[in-house]
């Protein structure tokens, strides 16, 4: 006891031996983001209910709400386990649609309304999705461009691609198998949108891989110090392709789901999904700078900018607004984080400030 | 004496025509202090990725507890029980202590981690070390300071059962009391009997600590020598190149 390696950042006394015990659950719990968010997401809730308790906080309309969410939930998770790593995935929108596009034309090929027809355009989908993954991944890791210019490219290029594939007309023929009960078909027995159950087991197992596993916690660790992983022996590149496949994969699972549930490949109708799901993460608690996160913020994320949009036109209030304010709750998202780092940050002299930079140039 | 448990020979490393080390000698003993000065450029860090087999070197013999080892890369270094505590650390902030004293050789349970093993044996190497500072084995390495993170640095490398520790300027950027327990902490290292081979730029803080001075000049060893043998004068002398050690390499 004679001597102590370091006193403590805030320079308080030695504390006694045994003290190697968890912080408190319950102050680590409110200064996590996703809590915070969750507070605000009740909140608005609650303000809805009071000013339409006959519509908003009834089951038929918060099944609508969980309903149109459920396509951005998958594309979400996706996009977590990327911006964990810090980096980011702007093309899921436009690989959602060519993942449709190649998978209805697909169908349409080979014809039928049946199962059969309908496992070939899910097994097309998601493989349209996994490659564009693995092309993002493995420019990413290995040719060691920017993730933001490589998914901008790839942005491009599969709506071009779409778009040259059909001729930029929309493919309309879904095999009604997929839209009577993936699209607008209930759980048997239930009310339950059966593309929210899908979505829901996508979350939990994703979930668990990211917060339980050795494949998740390596992904915290890339985006902590990818340098730091790359020296204990971790094949840092092979992880960084596989977090940009699933990110793919899910795009092309969220493309079929897509057009199971609006019946059209809808080539031009995902341009802003990619900003609408990086806001949801962001807002959900997952750093832009990498090493932060967790799948439950992002759907606490997701749900904000849904029910604001929801609530808005049932109290009358033009939906725009919704635009506006998922604006600021963003903006206020990326300061408590930002807070929040440099907070951590005193006493090592860390002082990283989030920057386009951090993505543009790719750190080694 | 004890033999030593690394002995470089004749160790030499060039980057296209730049030769950085030109036949180089260099031994370690277990449970003692041997600390590698020399100039900005003279080769140290060089030297000592080529015994982490980051760099490995291009030419000389590498004795490991008396035998000739090949060390290519840095699994093989690892897996002889040399470890490197790199001047920039290598921790991830966003983990904490324990996660990070563990990455890349999680324990788990049938496949599900097993926490409270690693707890454990990270509270257990912590208070080995006599650290008591840190409060909490689950804080997340970014709420640490730069001492502690030294600390978890070197701790990382005692939990792999390291036989010899390599670091690179441990103290460089600490203030007085954190610089004296970290040294404190690397001679309680080397009482556990680990060979421990530190750089620094600090004469003070080698004088303080090391049992050997060795002295790299423009790539090559120029003195090698027992600390208790030697004064900072003459090591300066070393450093800069106007004196000559006459003596034989400890
Ligand atoms: N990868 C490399 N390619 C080319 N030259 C290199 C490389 N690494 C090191 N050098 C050169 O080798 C020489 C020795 O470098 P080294 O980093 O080993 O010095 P050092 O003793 O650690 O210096 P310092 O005290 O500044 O850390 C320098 O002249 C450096 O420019
Ligand atoms: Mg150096």
């Amino acid at each position: 006891m004679t001597t102590d390696v370091a006193s403590t950042s805030n320079g308080a006394p030695a504390q006694a031996p045994g003290v190697f015990t968890p912080e408190g659950a319950i102050g680590k719990l409110v200064r996590v983001q996703a809590f915070q968010i969750l507070l605000v997401l009740v909140v608005i809730f609650l303000i809805f209910s009071a000013l339409a308790p006959t519509i908003f906080p009834q089951w038929s309309n918060l099944r609508l709400i969980i309903q149109n969410m459920s396509i951005l939930a998958i594309l979400g998770i996706g996009m977590t386990f990327v911006i964990v790593t810090s980096g980011i995935d702007l093309s899921i929108g436009s690989v959602l649609v060519f993942s449709g596009v190649v998978s209805a034309m697909a169908m349409r090929a080979v014809g039928g309304d049946g199962l059969p027809t309908a496992g070939l355009g899910i097994l097309v989908a998601v493989g349209c999705g996994l490659a564009w993954g693995i092309l993002n991944g493995v420019l990413v890791a290995k040719a060691k461009v920017p993730p933001l210019i490589v998914t901008l490219g790839t942005l491009g290029g599969a709506l071009g691609l779409s778009q040259v594939l059909t001729g930029g007309v929309d493919i309309r023929d879904v095999p009604s198998i997929l839209s009577d009960n993936i699209g607008y078909g209930n759980v048997p027995g239930t009310t339950l949108p059966l593309i929210s159950l899908i979505a829901f087991v996508f979350l939990v197992a994703f979930g668990i891989i990211l917060h339980r596993t050795r494949f998740g916690l390596y992904t915290f660790a890339v985006g902590s110090n990818e340098e730091a992983v790359r020296r204990v022996g971790v094949k840092v590149d092979r992880h960084l392709i596989l977090v940009y496949s699933i990110s793919g994969g899910l795009a092309g699972v969220a493309g079929i789901l897509s057009l199971s549930q609006y019946g059209t490949t809808a080539i031009a109708g995902q341009s802003q999904t990619n900003l609408n799901v990086i806001a949801a993460v962001v807002i959900g608690g997952t750093s832009l700078f990498g090493g932060v996160g967790t799948i439950f913020g992002t759907v606490v994320g997701l749900f904000i900018p849904a029910v604001l949009q929801n609530g808005f036109v049932i109290v009358g209030v033009q939906p725009f607004w919704q635009q506006v304010a998922v604006g600021f709750v963003l903006i206020i998202a990326v300061y408590i984080d930002q807070r929040r780092r440099l907070a951590a940050a005193r006493g090592t002299g860390v002082k990283r400030r989030f920057s386009l930079g951090n993505l543009v140039t790719r750190r080694k | 004496m004890n033999a030593p448990i690394i002995e470089l020979t004749d160790v030499k490393k060039s980057f296209g025509p730049v030769s950085v080390l030109k036949g180089v000698g260099l031994k370690v003993y277990p449970g003692k202090i041997t600390a590698l000065v020399g100039d900005n450029g003279a080769g140290k860090s060089t030297l000592i990725k080529g015994l982490a087999g980051v760099q490995p070197y291009d030419d000389g013999v590498v004795l490991f507890n008396g035998e000739q080892v090949h060390l290519h890369n840095p699994r093989e270094a690892s897996r002889l029980g040399i470890e490197v505590v790199y001047q920039d650390l290598a921790l991830c902030d966003n983990l904490d202590i324990v996660q990070n004293m563990f990455l890349g050789r999680e324990e788990t349970a049938t496949g599900i981690f097993d926490e409270g093993r690693m707890e454990r044996e990270a509270s257990e190497t912590l208070r080995s070390l006599s650290v008591r500072t840190v409060k909490s084995v689950r804080q997340k390495v970014s709420s640490l300071s730069g001492g502690q993170r030294q600390t978890v640095a070197i701790a990382r490398s005692v939990l792999k059962s390291a036989r010899v520790v390599i670091l690179d300027e441990p103290t460089a950027a600490l203030g007085v009391a954190q610089t004296e327990q970290v040294l404190n902490l690397v001679k309680r290292l080397a009482d556990s009997g680990v060979g421990v081979l530190m750089i620094s730029h600090n004469l003070v803080d080698v004088f303080q600590v090391a049992d050997y001075i060795s002295v790299l000049y423009l790539g090559q060893m120029v003195a090698s020598v027992e600390a208790s043998r030697t004064t900072s004068d003459d090591v300066v002398g070393y450093i800069t190149g106007s004196k000559t050690y006459n003596g034989e390499a400890a």
